[in-house]
């Protein structure tokens, strides 16, 4: 039997690295510290050598990446969509193959954090690391995230039950606050839980921010909140050491979207006229945070990007998946580490069917059920190493705790790459 | 094996200036005209043409953690600055914060072949060397912010020297990272309280030193490890009117001890009236002229759209103040901070005036030109494609003239800069473009075309107009390979990693560990960047 220690738990964007994971006989025997999201990630693992399928039949691993690039070289309009739970080198790999075939890359912060991303091009983002939270932290404000269901280690390691250098005592050294439409299992353990009326979150964070500027707001109740008690938080907000809001998809996937996420970026930014105040995005996926930072650095743009003109074009609403897909101006995709028909909109979901698909991922998913090429590929942090970026876009290596029998996304993509028609043709065209 | 045959060769590392020479390369170094076999080599005529090794930046911001979120900050700067994807070059997008492969593909065509990343938290070092990955041509190393970190501070203010010696070589191996980085030393560290410091004596809140200590402490460490570069030091006050006298005190506070100074034209100002700032170069230029200890680079401004961001969080929150819109922060746990505002430098503004006056003040006042190398801070004073434009206003006074001319009258009004008369020669150019940052940074395959140095060279078409002839080179050599033909690339191969590996008592691995408990997020075991996560690289050696 071998233990591995500090192994990377990648299921979301706490990515917390303290696992310990013991393999018996080739096979995951015990994992300890992970929590009950993260088990699956373990326990339910599909590792086993397999090869790839193009139309539901098995196949060699070469004609596979053939029917693949062939499906891709002929696209007009291929659509490459995902990376979220990939490793950097797998999505760097689909970033250069948008980039080869004038294709469009788009990620699940589409239909999750694009807003946020919005937001921030807008007024930019005041923003720490998870350990500044855990080691100053004395006020913590979640806005429409639930954390104890979805980031369930979050509390203990980073945030509110933490303890840290100037928070020695942890919860007792800490203020805690939710806002939310409804009761979960995070508001319980808050000290204060602010009930919005759905939809109103922007008038709520708006008149914060009056409040905050010290000045007097006439409406008794504002989207369901005494303006009384959104007094006390503006006070408390300005007279603490160290605020930290984490907000999530209650923010950027109800009305208003972007424009909640950035009126909650202006309150953030201007507390600091009177403390320190943060604001830390509750990324979902274990990698999705990686999946900007890797569009960012290689076409300037963090999601919906459009390389059909041979240079990357950024168009929120044009160029992400679900809008290429319902309007039918996607001919081929190439999915990456994600399930888009368990989760897009009927319409969109119809279209990944009826025309020809790729899917990379190491488990059977809804979409490899419709999809002409299917490759079953290793799993970053369990068989394969590699690099993941968590909500505060800190770079966290994952280990791999058992040997690879599969190709990694990065090898798959390269291979694809190299066997395009068009790429041949480019290279030519220059020599 | 390449030869550049009959060129006017500057190369002021071994004191040629412009005499017609033969340059010879083969397996990536320069070799000696007698070892080669002329039959079967590849030429290039480069009679009547002028031959420099390949430029070396020593201060730049190309990638890494906050140069990316200056990235995703500004589409509007990406757009109508696309690069097509051409053959087997990537496209890319952006002016002030351009993506990596077209970083690699700019400084190449601009001549260049190293650049230094200047600014790297260490817990974001692996995001650094992600992006190298990805930066093509250029070799590269990353200078790793120490000035405000705890487990340093701590050691200081416990007055143990030896385990914040240990801790810093563990550190610099740790994030593969090339030189010791000071910026706002304590400063940084009292923002998180919302405060920063004024003087070298203040104090670190939480940890009871001070910025002169921190500074003295990471000079001695540097020379105790041999590290081939000098401390590299963003000080204290940087922006304000006060900036050119803390300067001349940070100068006296370092005592001899070697360092660099960097982008010294933000820290070189006086009090105005009102809010107004004056350059303050002559005496930060003296306190340097008479400091040899010490090398600078400028930081010169250039009028046009740049993006601000440095790891001095509350310079940054400062700026953001001063001039609204955009705001980034980044506090880093127990490390650093810092932050991110797009600015746009217009000659009608009188500091912005002021700012560009005073930088080529210094250029033209600091005597020992091995001592002064030519950045811009990329992006932060200006673009680096911009350097063929400084280039011209030090060799050609009559244009400097005509562009003083049109900035602010307020800046104008007594300034020093109509007075100085000096113009910098095309070996001056080749000492602060490539021989003296090479020299600063103990890179000695840098920088020259002697035998053994690395094949970078590059090749112009001299011209009456200076800028012109700088921005496009006839051709540019990466390790002995053609990379660029009339301004055009041929080829991006990779270039290397450059990064330190001092010694150190491996006791101190578990005094870190502790810390780690105590204060970090991230696994004593996970924070390491391994040799393998690098791709090409080469370790710099240490004289200790």
């Amino acid at each position: 039997m071998t233990t591995h220690e500090d192994v990377t738990c990648t299921f979301c964007g706490c990515l917390c690295d303290d696992i310990s994971v013991e393999v018996e006989d080739g096979d995951i025997a015990a994992v300890k510290r992970v929590c009950a999201n993260g088990r699956g990630v373990f326990a339910e693992h599909c590792s086993d050598a397999r090869r790839p399928t193009v139309g539901g039949r098995e196949v060699d691993f070469d004609e596979a990446i053939a029917e693949a690039a062939r499906i891709l070289d002929q696209a007009d309009s291929p659509l490459i969509y995902g990376l979220s739970s990939s490793a950097t080198e797998g999505q760097r790999k689909a970033v250069e193959l948008a980039d080869v075939l004038g294709a469009v890359v788009d990620t699940t912060s589409s239909v999750c954090h694009g807003p946020t991303g919005l937001a921030l091009q807008e007024i930019g983002e005041p923003s720490c690391t998870l350990g500044e939270v855990r080691n100053r932290a004395d006020l913590i404000v979640f806005w429409g995230c639930n954390p104890s269901a979805s980031h369930v280690r979050h509390f203990g390691r980073y945030s509110v039950t933490a303890k840290g250098t100037l928070t020695p005592r942890g919860r007792q050294d800490r203020t805690v606050y939710v806002a939310d439409v409804r009761p979960t299992g995070t508001s319980k353990t808050a000290d204060h839980f602010l009930q919005l009326r759905v939809g109103s979150d922007y008038e709520v964070l708006s008149t914060l921010r009056l409040l905050v500027r010290g000045e007097s707001v006439s409406a008794e109740e504002v989207g369901g909140v005494s303006v009384a008690e959104l007094g006390e938080l503006a006070e408390r907000m300005k007279s603490c050491r160290f605020g930290v809001a984490f907000m999530g998809m209650g923010l950027t996937m109800s009305a208003g979207r972007n424009v909640n996420v950035a009126e909650l970026f202006s309150l953030v930014a201007e507390l600091n006229d009177h403390t320190r105040f943060s604001v830390i995005p509750m990324r979902g996926h274990g990698n999705v945070a990686g999946s900007d930072q890797v569009l960012t650095w290689l076409s300037g743009y963090p999601f919906a990007v459009s390389y059909a003109r041979g240079y990357p074009q950024f168009g929120p609403g044009e160029f992400t998946a679900v809008d290429m897909l319902a309007r039918g101006e996607a001919d081929a995709a190439l999915i990456l580490a994600s399930d888009p028909v368990a989760h897009f909109p009927r319409a969109a979901a119809e279209r990944l069917a009826a025309i020809p698909t790729i899917v990379l991922d190491p488990c059977e998913n809804l979409t490899a059920g419709v999809a002409r090429v299917v490759f079953p590929t290793a799993t970053y942090g369990v068989d394969a190493v590699g690099t993941a970026y968590r909500m505060d876009n800190v770079a966290i290596r994952l280990r791999a705790v058992l040997p690879t029998e599969r190709p990694t996304d990065e090898q798959v993509l390269e291979a694809i790459i190299q066997a395009l028609p068009k790429r041949a043709a480019q290279l030519e065209a220059v020599k | 094996m390449r030869g550049i045959l009959g060129g006017r060769v500057y190369d002021p590392a071994n004191g040629i200036d412009g005499e017609v020479r033969d340059i010879w390369m083969r397996d990536g170094r320069i070799v000696p005209a007698d070892e080669i076999d002329p039959q079967g080599a590849e030429t290039f005529d480069a009679t009547g043409l002028v031959v420099m090794p390949g430029g070396v930046d020593i201060h730049s911001h190309i990638v890494g953690a906050k140069v990316n979120v200056g990235r995703k900050l500004r589409p509007e700067d990406h757009r109508g600055s696309e690069r097509e994807r051409r053959g087997g070059y990537w496209s890319g997008s952006g002016y002030t914060v351009p993506t990596t492969h077209l970083t690699g593909y700019l400084y190449a065509e601009m001549g260049y072949t190293t650049v230094m990343e200047a600014a790297t938290a260490p817990l974001v070092a692996r995001h650094t060397h992600e992006e190298f990955a990805d930066l093509p041509i250029v070799d590269k190393g990353a200078f790793i912010t120490m000035g405000n970190n705890h487990f340093l501070m701590r050691a200081i203010k416990e007055g143990r020297r030896e385990e914040a010696r240990d801790y810093v070589a563990w550190l610099l191996r740790a994030s593969k990272g090339y030189a010791i980085k000071i910026v706002n030393p304590g400063g940084v560290e009292n923002w998180k309280w919302g405060g920063n410091v004024e003087e070298l004596d203040d104090e670190v809140i939480g940890f009871e030193v001070t910025p002169r200590q921190i500074l003295e402490t990471l000079g001695w460490i540097n020379d105790e490890l041999g590290l081939p570069h000098v401390p590299h030091i963003h000080g204290i006050n940087l922006g304000r009117g006060r900036s050119g006298r803390t300067t001349v005190e940070s100068i006296r506070a370092l005592n001899g001890r070697r360092a660099h100074l960097c982008h010294l034209q933000f820290l070189s100002y006086r009090a105005g009236k009102g809010a107004m700032h004056l350059s303050d170069a002559a005496s930060v230029a003296e306190a340097v002229n008479t400091a040899s200890n010490l090398t600078v680079d400028v930081g010169q401004l250039v009028f046009g759209p740049a993006t601000t961001m440095t790891s001095d969080g509350p310079l940054q929150h400062n700026l953001h103040k001063t001039m609204g819109g955009r705001w980034v922060n980044d506090d880093v746990e127990s490390e650093t901070g810092g932050g991110i505002v797009p600015v746009t430098y217009e000659p009608t503004n009188p500091i912005n005036s002021v700012m560009w006056l005073t930088g080529l003040e210094l250029f033209l006042l600091i005597d020992d030109p091995w001592r002064v190398s030519l950045t811009t801070d990329h992006p932060n004073a200006g673009v680096f494609v911009h350097y063929p434009q400084v280039i011209k206003l030090l060799m050609d006074s009559a244009y400097r003239a005509e562009m003083f001319a049109g900035i602010h009258r307020r800046a104008r009004k007594g300034a020093l800069l109509p007075e100085l008369e000096r113009e910098y020669s095309l070996y001056d150019i080749a000492i602060v473009t490539r021989a003296g940052p090479a020299r600063s940074l103990g890179l000695r395959n840098k920088g020259h075309l002697g035998p053994g140095a690395d094949a970078d060279a590059t090749v112009y078409e001299e011209k009456a107009d200076k800028e012109e002839m700088f921005a496009r080179p006839r051709y540019v050599f990466k390790d002995g390979g053609l990379v660029v033909r009339d301004g055009e690339l041929v080829a991006a191969p990779q270039g290397r990693t450059l990064h330190v590996a001092p010694a150190y008592d491996s006791a101190i691995e578990e005094r870190i560990r502790e810390h780690f408990r105590e204060a970090y997020t991230v696994s004593f075991d996970n924070y390491s960047v391994s040799e393998e996560e690098l791709g090409r690289n080469e370790t710099v050696p240490c004289d200790a």
